[in-house]
């Protein structure tokens, strides 16, 4: 008999999303109940992760589904940021009318399928958690149907995500047919190290996962579905998918193909080259912030990458560091995003925050740090994030990728640096409303005093994440 | 020691910080927390003289250790000073109330910012000065961009966008590799921690590369040519406290690396670019004094005059003399207090005309004869005559580079010359001749606060002009001790090829 405690959280999660939907259907004018119930959904599953001690290692389902240390934290760290997410933009959905109640229970639906992501330990399971998450998503960044831009994207992320995903499937059908199995322990047991089809197959898989966190040359849908999505979803794009894309890539790379590593290892070090060095360059033109972040985010997957290349564990430590402190970064960015409000409309470009700081120094300060720690400058918690990527490529002697990597952190620093100048040195314009909810604001205060004052302690966040051990 | 002073030189400043950026901004206010900031950092200048009094300049060893767990089992909160060191840390702590006093004038929106902007600068500037560890000390030694890219930024004058860019884009690309070349270090030898990387040494063949990312990150601060186009820029646009942070400590933190990091860490590849150093220096001492010769912004003249002073800043650390090294600390320090002199002066003048340009001005001696004397004091420390502390660095110095090289000190010597020429005709230009124009002759000399702030610089130039022998006994035995551990390094070395 399978023991179905391990899985609790997400049955819970089905369950709270089957009877959301239906609470929906049947009481009139309820999304605002509904999206209150969905966050208290994610706080209860939270509870139920946390009920398993952290340290659990059980394979589940004929070891197709794994739950371990790393699948733990990582669920934990989609969880936290998925009620960050909701908390921060419940009054940006009702300013802008997307308030309908599938909006949570969408969202909900998608932090489902990367939990399963994260614990699948089989192909198949895996392509299925990536299907239900993608659907969510592809409907996500449509909601705002009334707007072109918000339609437009959703169709581009749908096609796009679509053909990814097929190359994904057909890597995956390769894999299994040079393999003979869809198990990930059953794969790296029959692996063959010469054979072609299975290389094809891992290019493949790369393939897919890295259009999920919009590696160059995958990239392309970012930049227009950041921007077109409305920004309640794109703070979601932004983080939650490449958390769960990220876990699998350490999964998938490492368990069964770890023997193989030269054959993947250069692969992932020109995604990592390609996305820092385009990220950087190519945000300097951007005049809208979503857009902005979009390449922006493109660069940060880059240095994630760069640890996840280095085939050690000190590699899958940095990357999982640098994702956890990306999540808190981009947050705070977003969560000024929601603050820059006039007259029921959302500001997005950078001219919109032209003299901010004589109106709002706390939130100009906010951005500030912010936007400093995201181009690494210490003591930002940004910088502590690449340090551990540097330290992980460097003690592999991959003194290139250091060095490109950081002489592309000095590009990326311009345009954040051109933010900073509209922001704090330009003419001030017209104030914008300060009636933000509660939790905006918490969401923005917790996120910035992490950014500031991580450097005074930062040994717990290396300790927790210093016990995953893949390898 | 029981009472962490360090880490309280560095705290209390940001404590103020905080305080003050909490604070309520009205304008009735203002007077309340610029007090509350001279307060500060005046607590702190005494502080630091109180660190001077216990400091034991009879030994080599680093004093006042404090060490903690930061990052565990990686990388150890760990601050020290030795005799290097401490007149870093008494001049930052001197210089940041004098800037605080000088605002009154020269800043004129937005000041709360600005105070805190100037005091989280101190903390950092004092962290880059007492970090015994690479890591904390390029936090440090970064984090200060943030500070002073805004300071040049917002109260900077027109081109201020364009100064500020450039100031933080070089010296970040210039501190990329000197990253790299931190976390190599810490795989080859297994920490960071100067003390352990003193003792132990760094193995020979990886020395020049690491010497060499050390070296762009600070040939770019120091400035030395051809790297140094940020710092006129940044000096012309930056208001006049923030003029006189980036001169009087800001340039003095590579000056303070190039000693304890490429000295100390990489003797080996030091002795290798001897030739590299010299000829930049020598270039940076002809060349920028040329180039001074010609300016006709008086902001611009002493900003190449510091590129050619710390030319010799670096000329002296080369020689691995113990008159070259002493005499380069020295230099530090007196271009510390008379550059920051003769940015505030210029200031003073700038508050009246609001112009900087050198041919606006003449004739001053007849309406400002204060104001006349004091810059006379100035220009002659800048000039190094005997008699103020410009004369004792720049002479040691030469003595140093004579030691090692007759040619290089021959040609060093026409900077000193070169320096008479620009800064007398400077004073020249602005004090003497006729009055040109009609509201030079409706300009009040100096008040009660120029007074006080220009009093207080002359007194130690003058002084140490005189008697150096405070400053020179506290880094004696340091420097005895580095340039020991030097030599026993190239010696060892030579045995081994």
């Amino acid at each position: 008999m399978i023991n179905l405690n391990f899985i609790y959280s997400e049955i819970f999660l089905c369950l709270a999303i089957m009877i959301l939907l239906l609470i929906g259907v049947f009481k009139k004018n309820s999304s605002y109940l509904i999206y209150n119930l969905s966050i208290l959904s994610l706080f209860g599953c939270l509870a139920l992760i946390l009920n398993f001690p952290i340290n659990t290692n059980v394979e589940l389902f004929n070891n197709s589904f794994k739950i371990d240390y790393l699948s733990t934290y990582m669920k934990i760290l989609l969880i936290l940021s998925g009620i960050f997410v909701l908390l921060s933009s419940s009054k940006y959905i009702q300013i802008i009318k997307i308030n309908k109640i599938e909006y949570p229970i969408l969202i909900l639906s998608s932090v489902v399928g990367m939990m399963v992501m994260i614990s699948s330990n089989d192909l198949i399971l895996f392509y299925i958690g990536l299907e239900l998450q993608s659907l969510s998503l592809y409907v996500l960044a449509s909601f705002n149907r009334d707007n072109i831009l918000s339609s437009e994207s959703g169709l581009k992320y749908f096609v796009l995500s679509a053909l990814s995903s097929g190359l994904l499937l057909y890597g995956c059908s390769l894999i299994y047919g040079f393999s003979g199995s869809t198990n990930f322990n059953l794969i790296s047991e029959n692996i063959n190290q010469d054979s072609y089809g299975l290389t094809f197959g891992i290019v493949f898989i790369i393939t897919g996962l890295a259009f999920k966190i919009s590696a160059v040359p995958f990239h392309m849908w970012a930049p227009d579905v950041y921007e077109g999505s409305p920004t309640s979803v794109t703070i979601f794009f932004a983080i939650l998918p490449k958390i769960a894309a990220l876990t699998v890539f350490i999964r998938i790379l490492y368990v069964p193909f770890l023997n193989i590593i030269d054959q993947w290892q250069i692969i992932i070090i020109f995604l990592s080259i390609a996305s820092m060095l385009f990220g950087a360059i190519a945000a300097i033109g951007q005049k809208n912030l979503k857009r902005l972040i979009a390449y922006s985010s493109i660069g940060h997957m880059g240095y994630a990458l760069a640890g996840l290349s280095t085939g050690t564990n000190l590699g899958i430590q940095s990357s999982i560091t640098y994702i956890s402190i990306y999540l808190f970064m981009n947050l705070a960015f977003f969560c000024c995003l929601f603050m820059l409000r006039r007259d029921e409309k959302y500001f997005e470009n950078i001219e919109d925050l032209s003299g901010l700081s004589k109106n709002h120094p706390i939130l100009s300060f906010s951005l500030l740090i912010v936007l400093f720690s995201l181009a690494g400058i210490p003591p930002l918690v940004g910088f502590f994030a690449k340090f551990y990527i540097f330290t992980a490529v460097v003690e592999q002697s991959m003194y290139a990728l250091a060095i490109i990597g950081l002489l592309s952190t000095v590009i990326a620093a311009f345009y954040y640096l051109r933010i900073i100048k509209v922001i704090y040195f330009d003419p001030e314009k017209e104030r914008y409303e300060k009636n933000h909810n509660i939790g905006l604001k918490i969401s923005l205060a917790f996120s910035t005093i992490f950014i500031l004052f991580y450097f005074i302690y930062p040994s717990p966040l290396i300790e927790i994440i210093e016990k995953i051990n893949i390898i | 020691m029981d009472f962490p002073f360090l880490s309280s030189l560095i705290l209390l400043p940001l404590i103020g910080a905080l305080f003050i950026f909490f604070s309520k901004s009205k304008s009735n206010t203002y007077l309340t927390i610029k007090y509350l900031a001279l307060f500060v950092s005046f607590a702190n200048f005494i502080l630091s003289l109180y660190l001077w009094y216990l400091f034991d300049p009879s030994t080599a060893e680093f004093q006042f250790l404090e060490e903690r767990s930061w990052i565990k089992s990686f990388i150890n909160y760990k601050v020290g000073i030795d005799g290097i060191s401490i007149l870093f840390i008494i001049l930052t702590a001197f210089i940041t109330p004098l800037c605080i006093v000088s605002v009154n004038s020269t800043v004129k929106y937005r000041l709360k910012d600005f105070l805190v902007a100037i005091l989280v600068m101190e903390s950092l500037m004092i962290g880059v000065f007492c970090s015994l560890d690479l890591v904390i000390f390029y936090l440090f030694f970064e984090g200060g961009l943030i500070p002073m890219f805004l300071i040049i930024g917002i109260w900077g004058g027109e081109r201020r966008v364009y100064s500020a860019f450039k100031f933080f884009l070089y010296t970040l690309l210039g501190s990329v590799l000197m990253l790299v070349a931190i976390i190599s270090i810490y795989w080859f030898t297994g920490s960071t921690d100067i003390t352990y990387l003193y003792d132990f040494g760094i193995d020979e063949k990886y020395q020049y590369l690491l010497w060499l990312a050390f070296f762009s990150s600070f040939a770019v601060k120091t400035p030395m040519w051809p790297v140094h186009t940020w710092l006129p820029d940044a000096h012309v646009e930056a208001p006049t406290a923030g003029s006189v942070l980036l001169a009087a400590i800001l340039l003095k933190m590579a000056g303070y690396g190039f000693i304890r990091f490429s000295v100390g860490l990489f003797p080996v590849a030091s002795e290798y670019f001897i030739p590299l150093i010299y000829i930049l220096s020598l270039i940076a001492i002809i060349y920028t004094s040329l180039v001074a010769l010609m300016q006709e912004d008086m902001k611009k003249l002493i900003a190449y005059s510091s590129v050619a002073h710390m030319g010799f800043v670096t000329l002296g650390i080369f020689t691995f003399t113990q008159q070259g090294l002493e005499g380069s600390i020295f230099q530090m320090i007196s271009h510390g207090l008379v550059s920051a002199a003769l940015f505030l002066s210029v200031g003073v003048i700038y508050e009246r005309m609001h112009t900087r340009l050198i041919d606006n001005y003449g004739g001053l001696v007849s309406v400002m004869p204060k104001y006349s004397i004091v810059l006379m004091v100035f220009t002659l420390g800048a000039v190094g005559l005997p008699g103020t502390s410009g004369f004792i660095g720049e002479f040691l110095i030469l003595i140093g580079a004579f030691k090692k090289s007759f040619l290089v000190a021959a040609i060093a010597s026409i900077g000193v010359i070169l320096s008479a020429a620009y800064m007398l005709w400077l004073y020249k230009r602005v004090v003497f001749g006729e009055i040109k124009k009609d509201e030079i002759k409706k300009m009040s000399d100096l008040n009660r606060a120029e007074i006080f702030i220009l009093t207080v610089l002359v007194l130690p130039i003058i002084f140490f002009g005189f008697y150096p022998e405070p400053l020179l006994n506290t880094t004696e035995i340091s420097i005895e001790n580095l340039i020991e551990m030097y030599k026993t390094n190239i010696n060892s070395n030579l045995v081994e090829k």
